[in-house]
């Protein structure tokens, strides 16, 4: 494998555009000596898998992964999938990569082998990478554990539409998926500690107290009384660990009426939404990532002369499609393309470190004129999501090639007003703004369940913080609501409030129906 | 790394999502399977298509800001003119400079357009439809037969000869009385010849030639094959279902027919061929149009050209009748026909067309459907009593006599499939009279 570089140099991995497994290996080991030897990358190992469309289709509608349980909105999706594709509306993509160990990435059968290179490029290294690297996907996600997760899920929730009926387990998975989203923690929860934590901690604590120790503080009167007042309340919603913003966890806690097993299916749906979140939050990122990877793998097989000249143009021309980011006021425009500015972005970077200007000196001193670009990338990738990505490093050079601008929607004023563009007082609003448009706290609705007393009526209160007096979308917070208070068998209530004056914008209420509760009339 | 080829592994994995989503929005797909049908020609309707339904039908609700209102910032690339500070109208329709904000989903207000196959869409089109018991007598009736096997005989043409089982038979036979294979004998023979005619072992060639004399005998005695043996394949006649089937659509195209009418026809002519196509391998449509004189046409004369004319019904039935006769024996067609017309009828064909139908159409027909289509918005002024019309009344009284004939009114779009349904609903004996 290792001689490849002098040995092969001159010959292509493959001529034409047909492939078969021979060539797959080939490419496969090529670019691995390239991504792991010269770029540096850290994968998980590789599973390469070829499907064909209908797979494609299918793995499309359950969100990518190869075993999913059984539902009628997968139904769905893929009916719309297959008709749009049918009708030449859309195409399917390449690829799909999983974030599991070993990285399973699905390519297509029809790919040419130049686009096989790409994808493998791409998925199985790009991807991989950023998997097994980036924080919040440590943080949040097992990739050891995921396909046997979702095999249990799988099995368990046959089991239960065997034991309980279809119907039941559809009307639970219907409430539940439409809590989906607010089923995942944004921060990391305490661990309850387990006894020998304890222990040393009781050590610790004990220690320190000896070391502090002085008679003096006996001496401090104490005003006992008035604590025990306020702590009912607060014990109760300490109890119930409120404010609580999961959603679905706080169903599955505590919801007074649930079964075991219903619990259980509204636990399999929320790991499996925490498992997509990160994702969510990195999508610039990942892409950006992905694709820089595969444009370095592919210009380097060219060079080594493994890559044709023809299979470079086709390999360009799909590049430039991915990459493209039409004008907000071209037909074409539908929100700005993660794969261009990822990309972008991430070239940029290598731009400053290798030939930095005067204002990549004063913007970026930590990284202009770094010796090794791609060290600084690899940072980049582990140790940020894009937010924090974009509020690093979104330079005024990048905000000029995009021409980015501001534009603020005050519905109180009759115009829209153009709050900054791309001139030196505008590069750090725009920074700010953009970095927030990636920010999920701010994309995703702040809902949380604020109190809820078990021993009265047991009617659950929520809030939905409404950041900028943007409210709810109705009609979808109603039935979305009503789904919630099936599931928690009480009355429930949504107020919207302004966190600025802490004034109430709205209320919607929603009392059970029933049905999820008594599916089987037990 | 590792390949693993999975375009061989079983399709149709996701079927149980499917068939989970269809039943979950199989009110609406019904709904859309027929508005769909409306807008197709009565030769493709039954085709596969693709319907939409109102996205809300299958609506997956979540938890997202609203598109409107409050304060929002956006922002675009690809900015050309713009300085800080600049105000923009706002544009029509929504926020944003550009539309950036589509819903989290993706799922805007359209419909969700999907692709049904044929068999799903005709399942849903014509669930818990059946046709009415007299195909059943027909099929008996049926003079038309099919030769099939029907094991073995010991008598039979010889062109029927079942040599393999023959020749079975045989050889079972010749092993049970145990007759000499032609080796053994050549063995004998062999054996003979080998010993020297000398004679020194005399006793022993004895012994063999009496052996060989009644071998050869028991030969001679035991046939090769024996009439026993001999078999025939047998073929019995069994009677054929007809598998095809002729629809005759009849209309009054006279005048008094408006564009409405004809449309009401149209879509009950397009269920009854659905149908019809649903249950028979192949069904031929025959379209007769009629005003005083009828004419066998082509489908798009049929609804499309324009006529005028006073109303005989009775040639529609003459020609229908004309056309059978020439081309559709009722031995091997099903004969089923639909009438639409307006109710109008020359008063003094009355008569003629009762006779026609009752001695020469309906013996013939498997099943017999007059819509009289009405005018949309109907109404008569209060006193007035509506008066049956001429056809109706006389057509009435051939139903009574348990004629397989079945009469509807229709005056809307929306009644036709209730109509159709109601005719061909599973349970026969319990819709109406006519039928009975």
């Amino acid at each position: 494998m290792n001689d490849f570089g002098g040995l092969r140099l001159g010959r292509p991995l493959f001529e034409g555009a047909d492939w078969e497994f021979g060539t797959i290996q080939r490419v496969h080991d090529a670019i691995e000596e390239i991504a792991v030897g010269e770029l540096g990358l850290d994968v998980y190992p590789n599973q390469i898998e070829i499907i064909g469309t209908e797979q494609m289709l299918d793995a499309y509608s359950s969100i990518g992964m190869p075993l999913f349980y059984k539902h009628w909105s997968f139904g769905k999706h893929f009916a719309r999938n297959e008709a749009m594709y049918r009708a030449g509306m859309q195409g399917l993509a390449y690829e799909i990569v999983i974030n599991s160990n070993p990285c399973i990435s699905y390519i297509m059968e029809e790919n040419t082998a130049t686009m096989q290179t790409l994808v493998i490029a791409h998925a199985a290294f790009g991807h991989n990478h950023f998997f097994k690297n980036n924080y919040v996907f440590k943080q949040w996600t097992d990739a050891d554990g995921i396909l046997d997760y979702l095999e249990f899920a799988r099995g368990y929730i046959t089991q239960c539409e065997e034991r309980y009926g279809e119907a039941a387990v559809e009307r639970l998975l219907d409430a539940a998926h439409a809590l989906m989203s607010h089923g995942v923690h944004r921060y990391p929860r305490r661990r309850s500690a387990d006894l020998r934590s304890e222990e040393q901690r009781a050590k610790e604590r004990r220690l320190h107290e000896e070391r502090v120790f002085n008679d003096l503080w006996r001496t401090v009167p104490t005003k006992g009384a008035e604590t025990e007042d306020r702590s009912i309340e607060e014990r109760r919603r300490a109890l119930l660990q409120l404010p609580q913003e999961n959603v679905l966890f706080f169903l599955e806690k505590t919801a007074p009426r649930l079964r075991p097993w219903q619990r259980e299916i509204l636990r399999i749906v929320r790991i499996i939404a925490q498992y997509f979140y990160p994702q969510s939050q990195t999508k610039v990122m990942n892409e950006g990532c992905a694709t820089y990877c595969h444009y370095r793998i592919m210009n380097r097989l060219h060079e080594k002369g493994l890559l044709t000249d023809g299979n470079m143009v086709e390999f360009l021309r799909s590049h430039t499609n991915v990459v493209f980011q039409p004008d907000f006021d071209d037909p074409r425009y539908s929100g700005i393309n993660p794969y261009a500015l990822g990309f972008g972005m991430m070239r940029d970077i290598e731009r400053i470190c290798t030939e930095p200007t005067a204002e990549d000196q004063n913007w970026f001193p930590d990284i202009a004129g770094s010796v090794d670009p791609m060290a600084v990338l690899r940072d980049v990738w582990a140790n940020y999501r894009d937010e924090s990505f974009m509020l690093q490093f979104l330079s005024p050079r990048m905000i000029r090639d995009f021409s980015l601008f501001h534009v603020l929607d005050d519905s109180n004023e009759p115009n829209l007003s153009v709050e900054a563009i791309h001139d030196e007082r505008g590069y750090r609003k725009i920074q700010r703004a953009l970095a927030k448009q990636y920010d999920t706290a701010w994309t995703l609705p702040d809902i949380q369940v604020v109190d809820v007393n078990l021993i009265g009526d047991r009617r659950l209160i929520l809030h939905h913080r409404a950041l900028n007096r943007v409210l709810l979308e109705e009609r979808d917070a109603r039935f979305v609501l009503q789904h919630l208070a099936d599931l928690w068998g009480y009355d429930v209530l949504l107020k919207e409030v302004d966190p600025a004056s802490d004034s109430v914008l709205k209320e919607h209420a929603a009392t059970p129906r029933g049905g999820i509760l008594q599916p089987d009339g037990a | 790394m590792h390949i693993v080829d999975r375009r061989l592994n079983p399709s149709g994995k996701n079927l149980a999502n499917r068939q989970r989503f269809m039943r979950r929005a199989k009110s609406l797909i019904r709904k859309a399977v027929h508005e769909s049908s409306a807008s197709r020609s009565i030769k493709d309707a039954d085709q596969a298509g693709e319907v939409s339904l109102p996205a809300q039908g299958v609506h997956e609700p979540s938890f997202h800001r609203s598109s409107s209102g409050g304060l929002r910032d956006h922002l675009l690339p690809g900015n050309k003119q713009y300085i800080e500070g600049d105000t923009i109208p706002r544009p029509q329709g929504g926020a944003g400079g550009g539309g950036s904000e589509g819903s989290p989903d993706g799922e805007g207000q359209d419909d969700f357009r999907f692709a049904l196959s044929r068999d799903e869409f005709v399942d849903l089109f014509l669930e818990d439809l059946e046709l009415p018991d007299l195909a059943k007598r027909r099929v008996v009736d049926s003079e038309s037969v099919s030769w099939h096997r029907a094991g073995y005989s010991v008598t039979g043409s010889p062109a029927n000869l079942a040599l393999l089982r023959t020749v079975r038979n045989s050889l079972s036979r010749r092993i049970a009385l145990k007759r000499p294979k032609p080796a053994d004998l050549q063995a004998l023979r062999d054996e003979i010849a080998a010993l020297s005619p000398d004679g020194e072992e005399g006793d022993r060639r004895i012994q063999l030639e009496e052996e060989l004399t009644r071998k050869l005998r028991r030969t001679g005695l035991i046939p090769y094959i024996d009439p026993l043996d001999v078999r025939y394949r047998k073929f019995e006649p069994q009677p054929k279902p007809v598998a095809q089937a002729v629809m005759f659509c009849l209309m009054d195209v006279s005048g008094s027919m408006t564009e409405h009418m004809k449309d009401l026809a149209k879509r009950f002519y397009v269920l009854l061929y659905i149908f019809l196509k649903r249950r028979y391998k192949h069904v031929d449509v025959v379209f007769i149009r009629h005003t005083h004189q009828a004419q066998e046409v082509d489908e798009d004369t049929f609804f499309h050209s324009p006529e005028t004319g006073g109303t005989v019904v009775s040639t529609a039935l003459e020609e229908m009748q004309r056309v059978i006769a020439e081309r559709y024996s009722p031995d091997s067609w099903n004969i089923y026909a639909a009438q639409a017309s307006d109710g109008d009828n020359t008063a003094s064909d009355n008569d003629k067309t009762a006779a026609l139908l009752t001695d020469m159409i309906l013996p013939v027909c498997q099943y017999y459907a007059y819509l009289e289509v009405g005018r949309d918005s109907e109404h008569f002024p209060p006193g007035f009593i509506r008066r049956d019309s001429d056809l109706w009344q006389t057509y009435t009284t051939i139903c009574k006599s348990g004629a397989p004939m079945a009469m509807r009114k229709v005056g809307h779009r929306r009644d036709i499939y209730p109509v159709f349904r109601e005719l061909f609903a599973k349970k026969t004996a319990t819709t109406g009279a006519e039928t009975a």
